[in-house]
């Protein structure tokens, strides 16, 4: 079969092209596309019965016709040569190389699919990766093979805090940094180029694969970059023992995508039009971060998703939320304030921090001045809500420290440069210079030795 | 056997012509052994439902009927396992194929080799009639529990031959019996049951004993019976699965089956990894000794998820028929709900609600009405208790799956989105949360614990209401407009969120909460306020209440004083009462 080409498209339309008369033909197969001008395309089968062969274009039906498009079915689903040289190069969403250099030939392939991992082989992340932020190494804490999106809105500075983890990103007490396997679907040309750049002038450019899918190339192309790039990812980490960092940005392009091919495939849609599936199917992608037992390497995952209207209820960050161990929410507001990183910090969460911070990895301390910052924070965010309609000298006393201490932690906490690289024992320090500005009966959450070792209480100013 | 063959492929649905099979039968289908499900017929055509990836199949391959619904295998040998949703061993699959979980590849639940020491039971004579639910004998299946091999629910006649004590393999003859319609039966340590039909039992009771789980929100404020239905819904990092792992942990049940149903394959990790190092506070031993689970993660194929559910209620049901309280949890009810939607929608039935099928309410319905607290066949009592969590898209909660749930269920643990962010963990809401079990919980808390427990629940939810709405004039106001009456219940208010609520499932000394040592808890915060009431009266300002020494100890009660404890509150309530009276004395001292 794999030999022949055959001429039978039936319809064409919305990326999907029908074809007749081809009994046989296995689902998920490969498909390759010949059109009128001699032009290769990809597809693959999405739907496959006697009569009807239901194929996805990557690069669209755009410009088909029906009589001159011939098909050969590759007999194969799609697969990724596997092999060291992945490192430093640029690819699109099928591995195809992007960057003018040869393809990667190798006898190692892998489907683009993946198995899923059995739950049993994992081994549950903890181990405390330092990122030089304050507001994740203090407050949310990444952990190697942790999977810690980024959600964001338009304009606001994912990039640049992407670009910083991937620069600052290590274990303690570890030399080896991370590769870096980075998937971009929709991207502009300008992001592209400044993630180019940053990493040329960190000098990591050979330590990082790009799979990269733009603004103006075909959007069901994304539908299969993601994978592609894990497949990568999967490779590197479990074949070769490294830790790897996997940047996905943007998955509201690839939920868009999505979303595209399943109105033209005429799914039931849920809520705003996107299918039931939605979820399942980012849990594909998301689920491959983590840890193996016995295999040396990780894979962390960093994908950034921007919210649709900064709404965090949208159904693309919102069933990321249900997925992934946590998320970092960039906050407009605080944006507008020139306050870089944005963090948002109420609504961003670590699920994996309690096994990876604390005595053997951070400092003792630790998960207590984290749940205490929190609890502080927003206490004092009700609190600056209430004087700003009361007027802040109505307050009591212990409301006005509460106010001063949302300032200082927003700009002193909070607030750093991009290039800097806190460790986490400044990170932590600072927190309790903060807690200093609020007397130790109404920190519940720390225990009295941390008071007597941390608090420096002064009555105030 | 009659075979058929594939004629399309649709994702995980598979259409093939297959004449004269029965819905609800399993299936093999092509060169690779997938499994499936037949579930719907049209003419000679069959709709399969695959529970593997179906990448590469093609039509033409080979389809054959196995004669069978799906069924779970039912043994020693369950405890301390981990299965997925269809029960292919988890462990045995990761020893044969490696990290990931190939296709087709079959094996047993449970293993067939591993002999079991079975003890018949003494009173059964060989010529005595017997029938379905009587306990053949049993067999230590873990330290802390013993698993009594019964008669299966469809067998009646007269016992020929009762194997006597010794060491077995699942599948050798312990028992033969005369049935009057199917001849001689062989029994066995092995039995298989359809997993979407209830098993039999005798009648229902009410439930009579609270569920208790250690966390005071939940024991105290919304209980839920031994045999109850409870549901958590709540938007993502609300803190449903921390707070299904902590019932899981902690709970006085027998028996824990744990579905993780589409959910992070690393919480089950978690699990795995941690429980066998913890210990049941009831009978000592490791936690994993009682405790099953059953994983399909969300990156496992999504039909399977869909029957995960039942796998895992039908194996509550076969402890529950040997007289064990038995808990499942389920994390979460919406992917089994949505799994639900994708086959409807390939199926192409007209969804009703956010693409649900009509029949959504109604099978939710029914799979919660396996939970209950029942006499087995054989003589004794059994509970199941369900407790399903809900993931609300957008943690919209007037959503078809928690609206249906809500009305299903007697206990709603709803989760607030304001409290996880403000890390007050359990993040249960006061205002929103319900249970219909409070009268049943208070005989039991009233017979065991103390006769105040009714009263005292009652004045602590009645001051966090009344503080809600002093909240409202502050945030109009400012705290000063309020009388210091008003001022002492909000701040006692704050004392019941901090010490008795607020429980942190990190925290080492206050991760479980026994009965006696809630209600202590319970009893110096309402005492405490009360007594305060009545120092205001007298004219002690609020300020001076506020200072006591003994307030910022009883916040800390709950981590520094453990369960055992129980003199230290005591103490701290006595300490409360002279700094009160002493306070009551300068005042009154001071006034003219
Ligand atoms: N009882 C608790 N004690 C301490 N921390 C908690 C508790 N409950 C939740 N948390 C914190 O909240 C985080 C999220 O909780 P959890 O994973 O249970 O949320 P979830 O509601 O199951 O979310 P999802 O729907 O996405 O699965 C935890 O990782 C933990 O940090
Ligand atoms: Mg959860």
């Amino acid at each position: 079969m794999k030999a022949k080409e055959y001429r039978c498209a039936s319809a064409a339309r919305t990326g999907l092209l029908f074809l007749k008369g081809v009994p046989g033909v296995a689902f998920g197969d490969r498909v390759s596309i010949r059109d009128r001008h001699g032009r290769k395309r990809n597809g693959q089968v999405i739907l496959s019965s006697r009569e009807l062969v239901m194929v996805q274009v990557l690069e669209g039906t755009d410009d088909l016709n029906l009589d001159d498009t011939w098909v050969r079915f590759l007999d194969e689903p799609f697969e990724l040569p596997l092999s060291p040289d992945l490192l430093g190069r640029v690819f699109n969403g099928i591995g195809e190389p992007r960057d003018e250099r040869p393809p990667i030939i190798s006898r190692l392939r892998r489907n683009v699919n993946g198995e899923p991992v059995n739950p049993v082989a994992r081994a549950y992340p903890r181990e405390f990766i330092q990122t030089g932020i304050s507001a994740i190494d203090g407050l949310n804490s990444l952990v190697r093979g942790q999977k810690l999106p980024i959600f964001s809105g338009s304009g606001l500075p994912h990039n640049r805090l992407v670009a910083q983890i991937v620069r600052q990103s290590r274990l303690l007490g570890e030399e080896s940094r991370f590769v870096v396997v980075f998937a971009a679907m929709g991207l502009s040309y300008a992001d592209a180029r400044f993630f180019r750049e940053d990493f040329e002038n960190n000098g990591v450019l050979g330590n990082v694969a790009m799979f990269i899918n733009l603004a103006d190339d075909p959007p069901i192309e994304r539908l299969i970059l993601p994978r592609t790039a894990l497949t990568a990812a999967e490779y590197l980490a479990f074949d070769l023992d490294l830790h790897v960092l996997v940047i996905l940005t943007d998955m509201t392009y690839y939920a868009e995508a999505l979303r595209e091919v399943a109105t033209a495939k005429g799914d039931v849609p849920t809520r705003k039009g996107y299918p039931g599936y939605l979820y399942s199917d980012m849990a594909e992608i998301y689920e491959r971060a983590g840890r193996v037992h016995k295999r040396h390497g990780s894979i962390t995952m960093v994908p950034v998703v921007s919210m649709p209207s900064d709404d965090i209820t949208h159904p693309i960050p919102d069933l990321t939320g249900y997925i992934t161990e946590g998320q970092i929410v960039l906050s407009r507001e605080l944006n507008n304030q020139h306050l870089y990183p944005p963090v948002n910090i109420p609504p961003s969460l670590s699920r994996l921090m309690k096994d990876g911070i604390g005595k053997d990895d951070t400092r003792e301390d630790h998960p207590r001045v984290a749940s205490q910052l929190y609890a502080a924070y927003a206490k004092a965010l009700e609190v600056r809500n209430l004087a700003s309609i009361i007027g802040r000298d109505e307050l009591p006393d212990l409301d006005q420290r509460y106010l001063d201490f949302a300032d200082r932690f927003e700009q002193r906490f909070l607030a750093q440069g991009p290039d800097e690289d806190r460790s986490v024992i400044q990170t932590l320090n600072i927190a309790w210079e903060l807690l200093s500005l609020l007397p130790g009966e109404v920190l519940s959450r720390v225990s009295e030795a941390d008071l007597a070792r941390y608090h420096h209480w002064e009555g105030g100013k | 056997m009659n075979r058929g063959t594939v004629t399309q492929i649709n994702g995980p649905l598979v259409q093939a012509h297959l004449p004269g099979v029965a819905n609800g039968e399993q299936v093999r289908v092509g060169e690779m052994q997938l499994t499936g499900e037949v579930i719907g017929l049209e003419g000679e055509f069959a709709l399969i439902q695959v529970y593997e990836s179906t990448q590469m199949l093609r039509p033409g391959e080979e389809v054959t009927p196995l004669g069978y619904p799906l069924s779970a295998e039912l043994g020693p040998g369950l405890l301390g396992g981990i299965f997925d949703g269809v029960q292919r061993p988890l462990r045995a699959i990761m020893e044969q194929a490696g990290e990931h979980i190939p296709r087709g590849l079959e094996l047993p639940a449970l293993d067939r080799e591993q002999r079991w020491e079975f003890t018949p039971a003494d009173q059964l004579r060989a010529g005595q009639e017997i029938h379905g639910g009587m306990v053949l004998g049993q067999v230590q299946e873990t330290e802390a529990v013993q698993h009594r091999i019964l008669v299966p629910p469809d067998v009646k006649g007269e016992l020929l031959e009762l194997a006597g004590a010794g060491n077995y393999r699942l599948e050798e003859t312990i028992a033969r019996v005369r049935t009057p319609l199917k001849g001689i039966r062989e029994l066995s340590l092995l039995q298989r049951w359809p997993v979407r039909r209830p098993r039999p039992y005798t009648r229902r009771d009410d439930g009579i004993a609270p569920l208790l789980t250690g966390q005071r929100i939940l024991d105290t404020f919304f209980p839920l019976l031994k045999g109850g239905k409870g549901a958590i819904p709540g938007p993502f990092g609300a803190g449903k699965t921390m707070l299904q792992q902590q019932i899981a942990r902690w709970t006085n049940a027998d028996i824990v089956i744990y579905v993780g149903c589409g959910e992070r394959g690393n919480e089950l990790v978690d699990i795995l990894e941690s429980f066998p190092e913890l210990t049941d506070p009831y009978s000592g031993r490791s936690l994993m000794e009682r405790t099953l689970l059953v994983a399909n993660t969300s990156n496992m194929p999504v039909v399977a998820r869909e029957a995960s559910i039942y796998l895992g209620v039908t194996l509550a049901e076969y402890y529950r028929d040997q007289g064990h309280d038995v808990v499942m949890l389920a994390d979460s009810t919406s992917r089994w709900a949505e799994a639900l939607r994708e086959v409807a929608g390939r199926l192409g039935q007209m969804p009703v609600e956010e693409g649900y099928p009509a029949y959504l309410a109604s099978r939710l319905a029914a799979f919660y009405e396996r939970a209950g607290r029942v006499d087995t066949l054989g003589g004794g009592n059994g509970s199941v208790t369900l407790i399903g969590a809900v993931s609300p898209p957008g943690g919209d909660f007037s959503e078809p799956v928690t609206n249906h749930t809500k009305d299903i269920i007697q206990t709603f643990w709803a989760l607030s989105k304001s409290l996880a962010d403000a890390r007050h963990y359990p993040s249960v809401s006061w205002t929103e949360s319900f249970s219909d079990a409070v009268d049943a919980a208070a005989r039991w808390w009233s017979e065991q614990i103390s006769p105040d427990w009714l009263a005292r629940r009652t004045q602590a939810l009645d001051l966090l209401a009344r503080a809600e709405e002093l909240s409202r004039i502050i945030n109009l106001v400012g705290v000063e407009a309020l009388s210091p009456g008003q001022r002492w219940s909000v701040e006692t208010a704050t004392l019941v969120r901090e010490a008795l609520l607020q429980q942190s499932a990190l925290d080492e000394v206050d991760s479980y909460c026994s009965p006696q040592k809630q209600f202590a808890l319970l009893d110096l915060v309402m005492g405490l306020y009360q007594q305060g009431r009545e120092l205001i009266a007298r004219h002690v300002p609020v300020s001076a209440l506020l200072e006591l020494p003994a307030l910022a100890r009883l916040r800390r009660a709950k981590n520094s004083y453990g369960n055992e404890q129980l003199d230290a509150m005591i103490q701290l309530k006595e300490d409360i009462r002279t700094q009160l009276d002493k306070l009551a004395q300068e005042y009154a001292e001071d006034s003219p």
